[in-house]
């Protein structure tokens, strides 16, 4: 597919706007510019249209793909594998009392086990590799803005979108479940130990009661909804990336934002998808 | 099928465009908001001739650069690479004359995650895949002596000069044997005799490879040794092109002034 010559400059560098609008007047100064809101969807918007349009054509950069799945995806895995165990060992240790109190002790297996997999590991592995990852490629897109060194990709003909930004959203999505599942392993494997610590339980009947009657429907949606996550995270960081100005002031502002709307969007897409996932797979 | 919008029709080449005409940038106009930086400028560089560009700083030299290299858009005029217009071009299409391009960046832009030999390997890598691998480190190591830089292919630009650092940003720009060289201040940073080396490869790259360049620079020296032509710009104007003698018998008072410091 052939595109017209565009500037990728001229997308998404203007920024919000600083003065008040005519909405802004309308409706009082609040602060929030309404404008400015407005027009960053569009700036997304055209910046999601550029990528997509490059990714759709050769070549695919699989080089810089394969390094950016080892940044994104074997880097992460500490982060992930931690926050998860983390989340294992809190729900055992919170699930175990209240359940207790409801004289329902023997579920707890299959409470923490349907908590991690279902819900908290994948939201806290989008969120906690939305914090890792977003402000890493926000940082290193800017950084590479301010210093021209993404104008120099363009100056020798290489489509950044193609080099920088389809390489990294793709890695994210196709890495976010890989992280998930590691996330799920370490959370499950904590909550049983923090349970066997308590009373005595192996781990295979930690898992037996833990899944019985789970089907494939129950885990498998909510492990690839984090692709969702991904696609949020590498498409946010690299758009607030590639959009900086304003030199190191600029490259941490676009770290922090990145991480912040990174996050924001993984939260309000968690709730779609959740009523999504319930409506297909009921 | 989209294409880049055209400009203004009769902002069309005022000049001849024949096929020695390497870059012509007719009466182009540049505005960043209320602040007007290229107000109706004419260059034309013939191949295998050098044109230094001088002026003081802010007057829009390097946006010249950038427009010529189409990372930025004229408001108005046309830029014609070679008997191509670059407004109504598809990014392929551009794609294509930028190969012919090498740019070096006034800070001049290395990649810092790569190394010096994977910087200049670069656009060898996405652009001469018929290259071997020992074929491309071959060539990177040739450009490396050309600069003056040889040995260095491992280290990280984070750890040279910005001199040294200039000329690693030569070797990347001369990595595809370009007909057209843009350079922005190519010896800034640089000692008198690594300036002398590198207008000293100016030169040859003219006479052995007719090799057309638009140099930016406020090195007065390098730009007398090196220029065919000079074109002195000054608030958004090109007030006098010629050679260095037309620039020393003119009689406007901002040449005059240009010229004493």
């Amino acid at each position: 597919m052939n595109t017209p010559a565009r500037n990728v400059k001229s997308i998404g560098d203007a920024g919000l706007a600083q003065r008040p609008s005519q909405l802004d007047r309308v409706f009082g100064y609040t602060g929030v510019h309404f404008e400015g809101f407005f027009e960053w969807f569009g700036r997304l918007g055209i910046f999601l249209w550029q990528t997509v349009k490059a990714g759709v054509t050769p070549p695919f950069e699989w080089r810089e793909f394969v390094h950016q799945l080892d940044e994104i995806g074997s880097k992460s895995v500490p982060l992930v594998a931690l926050a998860g165990a983390a989340i294992g060992v809190v729900l055992s240790m919170e699930a175990r009392v209240n359940l207790a109190r409801f004289g329902a002790k023997a579920l707890l297996p299959a409470a923490i086990v349907f908590a991690v997999v279902m819900e908290m590991g994948p939201i806290i592995t989008g969120l906690v590799v939305g914090g890792r990852v977003g402000a890493g490629i926000g940082a290193e897109l800017a950084s590479m803005k301010v210093t021209e060194q993404i104008d120099a990709i363009e100056a020798s003909a290489i489509n950044p979108y193609r080099l920088l930004v389809v390489t990294r959203i793709l890695a994210c999505i196709l890495v976010l479940p890989l992280l998930t599942l590691v996330g799920d392993l370490c959370g499950v494997i904590m909550g049983w130990l923090t349970q066997a610590l308590a009373e005595s339980i192996s781990l295979h009947q930690f898992i037996d009661t833990g899944f019985q009657g789970a089907t494939f429907n129950a885990f498998l949606p909510p492990t690839f909804k984090t692709a969702v996550f991904g696609f949020i995270i590498g498409l946010i960081s690299c758009f607030e990336g590639m959009r900086t100005e304003g030199g190191a002031a600029g490259v941490g502002r676009a770290a922090t934002s990145s991480v912040v709307l990174s996050s924001l969007f993984v939260i309000l897409a968690d709730v779609v998808l959740v009523k999504l996932i319930l409506i297909i797979f009921p | 099928m989209e294409t880049y919008p055209e400009m203004t029709n009769d902002s069309k080449a005022s000049v001849p465009q024949t096929s020695e005409v390497a870059v012509a940038v007719n009466n182009v106009y540049k505005s960043f908001g209320e602040h007007k930086v290229l107000n109706g400028v004419s260059l034309e560089v013939n191949q295998g001739e050098t044109l230094a560009v001088l002026g003081r700083s802010g007057t829009g030299k390097s946006v010249l650069l950038r427009l010529i290299i189409g990372l930025t858009q004229p408001d108005a005029g046309s830029i014609v690479i070679q008997g191509r217009n670059l407004g109504g071009l598809r990014l392929d299409e551009l794609g294509q004359v930028r190969t012919k391009m090498g740019f070096l960046f006034q800070h001049a832009a290395l990649y810092d995650s790569l190394t010096v030999g994977e910087n200049i390997g670069f656009p060898l890598r996405h652009h001469r895949k018929s290259m071997s691998k020992s074929e491309q480190l071959d060539k990177v190591t040739q450009l490396l002596v050309e600069v003056g830089m040889e040995g260095t292919q491992n280290k990280m630009p984070s750890e040279l000069s910005g001199g040294m650092q200039k000329r690693i940003g030569l070797a990347r720009a001369l990595a595809l044997e370009p007909e057209i060289l843009l350079l922005d201040e190519p010896t800034a940073g640089l000692d008198p005799i690594g300036s002398g080396e590198i207008d000293d490869l100016v030169i040859k790259l003219k006479e052995e490879h007719r090799m057309a360049s638009i140099v930016v620079t406020h090195d007065m020296h390098s730009a007398r040794t090196i220029a065919d032509h000079l074109a002195l710009l000054n608030k958004g104007n090109v007030i006098i092109k010629g050679t260095f003698a037309d620039l020393k018998h003119s009689d406007d008072p901002f040449v005059i002034k240009f010229l004493s410091h």
